[in-house]
């Protein structure tokens, strides 16, 4: 039975839901219906059309791009409950969240939680609105898994650092406008030598150079500091703070890359679907090659059973009031499962899901060889699949480090 | 884990702490030296009635606390990492096919007596030695029914037979008209030919065209659960082995190799789980059931399959001994495997529900 409570919760969220659809309606160009977030992580920043200018800058007033966020920094100050329907709201008109990037999925989170005031009111306010583009300076060289072996020096110089050092695979470097740096402040220590810095990419002595991947595209670069001057307050945290800071960072990318509901809606068709469009099926609508057949169910079994345990990881979560042990094996299940899918999916296609440009492709076919090779990377960054092992291994399993 | 009620917690925490403390893999083995064919102790399954888990799906007015699948899913998943033999999981499948299909009368004749442990029963399909229920040749004329049914489980001992007829499900009790032949698979336990020649035979007539599937779907779906703990087992006890035998100096466990590889199982076994709760609480939900269970089964059989295998090789020479029990794991498996569909058929029909 409805309680009084229930009665006027219900109405709050109906009152929220009728002022989100005022707001899509008044807001949202028609022409926009159906496209994505020009500002996601791996693209690059394309020309802005004034329809998409009008609706970040409609969304970013709001704080509804990043609904959870608390107000006083520019968020939207919503409840878990409300975001859900802002959620739903965009969805069922066809638009997008324009607020995007790393700002939104990682560095945002973290500079709430570990930045000063000053800083929040500084750089939340702006990735809120989507004007600030930030890139992850974290690989070097010889810094990949082992990551606390990075070497970029910032060295004191009483008022400001002074970095020198190179960066490496800063996905968007040669767009980003500000970089989340871990550096080593201290050479005498390998994890409380580091310190997590914020670094303007225009700033003099910072050089970028976009490496080309095997899909083709350049989406991320090598960068170079040369005596690059920061001043102190763009220090996050105290120095040595940096190992802990860039590690949280980092949960927030593992969660935001194993989402098992945004990969499905990245995967497009069903594998099923793809195979009836492109091989032959017999009378009774079954793919008549029983090989792949059996290779499309079963990886559709297994790939529904990662969307139950995403699902599961989440509800797990919510009940314990913490991170479900489950959720350490999303990243490396849903990305091996991407993989596999793309996979499979050009040897549906055969010769017509190569292409590599040209006529006699779609669009489709195109950037789906794209996002195959692109997909390679997946178990490399965010903690490679291996690395992902290790942790499991040791936190979750306990087993021991070799002596 | 799914997110559980009250009930189902406490349910779940007394079927742990039996199986724990009043059947370890020991009372298995005791069973097994007995040499009986029935292979479960029927002292213990009236306990199991005792305590209510005879009746978690039989609805109320027929003795039972109609608590639903996930529930029952709970007890079995217990009773699996135990291996402890029972015909609970057999009783409650042809129950779930009396609740589906049986008349006013059938229920109120058969599901009492089922709660109250004094019934067995169960589920005869298959015709040959691989799962597949669209080869039947069992029929029954003027109410007598006659056929062979092949490795039916917990066989002997039962009170009631449901069984696929060319025409649909039949309850058949045993007596005249009904031969077993004891059929002695690698697991140990309860199995049997079924001979029915003019066996009295009462229709479920309730149940639709497709009562036989989704009876066969409540199957797959609880005998996913008893793989489900035995799986969990396995894993536990492969995973505290790691950690206690030393070589090189080392325990195990610290060898990256094996690390991983544990880490691909743990990974598995969360799959595992996912696809078969979801399979109970279709079955709950009464939607898409067909798909989930399959599904379920489907992944069951994956997994236990190879963390099984991966069970003894990680034990090493120790895992080759009958002294240890790892290998009543793999050999249990294997039935179970096969029961109510191999993998290939699983992925097969999964293919056919979704249209490809
Ligand atoms: C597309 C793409 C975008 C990226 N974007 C960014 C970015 O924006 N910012 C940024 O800072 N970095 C970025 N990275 C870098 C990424 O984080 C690293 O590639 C990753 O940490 C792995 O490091 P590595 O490439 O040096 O590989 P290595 O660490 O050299 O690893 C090579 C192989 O050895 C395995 N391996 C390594 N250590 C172990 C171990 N202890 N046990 C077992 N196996 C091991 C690895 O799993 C891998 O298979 C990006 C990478 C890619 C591919």
């Amino acid at each position: 039975m409805a309680t009084q409570l229930d009665v006027e919760q219900k109405s709050d969220t109906e009152a929220f839901r009728d002022e989100v659809r005022q707001f899509i309606g008044e807001n949202f160009p028609e022409e926009l219906k159906g496209q994505g977030n020009a500002m996601s992580a791996v693209e690059g920043p394309g020309d802005e059309t004034p329809a998409q200018k009008k609706w970040r800058e409609a969304v970013g007033a709001r704080g509804w791009g990043t609904p959870t966020w608390p107000s006083e920094y520019g968020g939207g100050g919503l409840t878990r409950k409300q975001a859900a329907i802002l959620n739903e709201e965009f969805a069922r008109a066809g638009a997008y969240n324009p607020i995007g990037g790393m700002g939104v999925m990682m560095f945002g989170p973290t500079l709430l939680e570990f930045g000063s005031e000053e800083q929040k009111k500084e750089h939340i306010p702006p990735i809120c609105r989507g004007e600030v583009r930030w890139c992850q300076g974290y690989s070097e060289p010889n810094a990949g898994s082992d990551l606390a072996n990075l070497q970029t020096m910032a060295e004191d110089k009483c008022d400001h650092y002074v970095v020198n050092g190179q960066k490496t695979w800063t996905s968007g470097g040669q767009w980003a406008d500000k970089c989340f740096c871990l550096v080593r402040t201290d050479r005498s220590d390998k994890h409380k030598g580091i310190s997590f810095l914020l670094i303007d990419m225009d700033a003099p002595g910072v050089e970028v150079r976009p490496i080309q991947m095997i899909s083709g595209l350049s989406m991320f670069c090598e960068t170079f500091f040369d005596d690059v001057k920061v001043p102190k307050e763009n220090l996050v945290g105290e120095e040595g703070q940096g190992w802990t800071i860039g590690k949280r960072l980092l949960q927030h990318e593992r969660t935001n890359l194993s989402g098992g509901g945004s990969m499905a809606r990245l995967m497009g068709a069903s594998l099923s679907d793809i195979a009836k469009k492109y091989v032959e099926t017999d009378d009774n609508g079954r793919i008549a090659d029983a090989v792949l057949r059996d290779k499309i169910a079963d990886f559709e079994i297994r790939w529904n059973a990662f969307l139950l345990t995403a699902r599961r990881a989440a509800e797990e979560s919510k009940a314990e009031g913490g991170v479900s042990e489950i959720s350490s094996v999303l990243k490396k299940v849903g990305t091996k499962l991407g993989q596999e899918r793309a996979e499979l999916a050009i040897e549906i296609m055969g010769m017509q899901g190569l292409g590599w440009e040209g006529e006699g492709f779609t669009e489709a076919e195109l950037s789906g060889v794209r996002a195959w090779l692109f997909g390679k990377a997946t178990t490399i960054y965010g903690g490679s699949t291996e690395i992902q092992n290790n942790i499991i291994a040791k936190r979750v399993l306990g087993m021991l480090d070799h002596q | 884990m799914a997110v559980l009620n009250d009930e189902q917690e406490m349910l779940r925490d007394m079927a742990r702490e039996w199986t724990t403390n009043e059947s370890p893999v020991t009372e298995w083995r005791k069973v097994r030296a007995a040499g009986d064919p029935q292979a479960w102790d029927s002292s213990v399954y009236a306990t199991m009635a005792e305590m209510g888990w005879t009746g978690v799906i039989i609805p109320e007015e027929h003795g039972g606390s109609d608590f639903g699948w996930l529930s029952a899913g709970l007890v079995v998943e217990q009773l699996g990492k135990t291996l402890t033999a029972s015909p609970l999981v057999a009783t409650t499948i042809a129950a779930s096919a009396i609740i589906l299909g049986g008349s006013d009368e059938q229920k109120a004749e058969w599901l009492p007596r089922i709660t109250s442990g004094e019934v067995v029963a169960t589920l005869a399909v298959d015709e040959s030695a691989r799962h597949d229920p669209s080869k039947i040749e069992a029929a029954v004329s003027d109410g007598k029914l006659s056929g062979t049914k092949k490795f039916v489980h917990e066989a002997h001992g039962a009170g009631l037979f449901v069984v696929a007829a060319t025409d649909g499900l039949y309850l058949v009790p045993a007596g005249d008209g009904v031969t077993l032949h004891n059929r002695s698979l690698a697991d140990q336990r309860n199995h049997a030919d079924v001979e029915f020649s003019g066996a009295a035979a009462h229709k479920l007539a309730s149940g639709g065209d497709d009562l036989l599937e989704q009876v066969l779907d409540r199957a797959r779906v609880l005998t996913a659960c008893e793989m489900l703990g035995m799986a969990q087992q396995v894993f536990d006890t492969t995973l505290d082995y790691l950690k206690q035998r030393v070589q090189f100096n080392q325990v195990l466990a610290t060898f990256q190799a094996l690390q991983h590889r544990m880490a691909d199982l743990f990974a598995d076994l969360a799959l595992m789980r996912s696809a078969v709760e979801g399979g109970l609480q279709a079955l709950d939900a009464g939607f898409r059931t067909s798909q989930a269970a399959t599904m379920a089964k489907a992944e069951a059989n994956r997994v236990l399959h190879l963390v099984s295998k991966e069970g003894i090789q990680l034990h090493g020479g120790i895992g080759m001994t009958d002294e240890y029990d790892v290998g009543f794991y793999l050999k249990r498996a294997r039935v179970l495997e096969a029961s109510f569909g191999s993998t290939s058929y699983l992925k097969d029909r999964y293919a056919s529900l979704s249209g490809y």
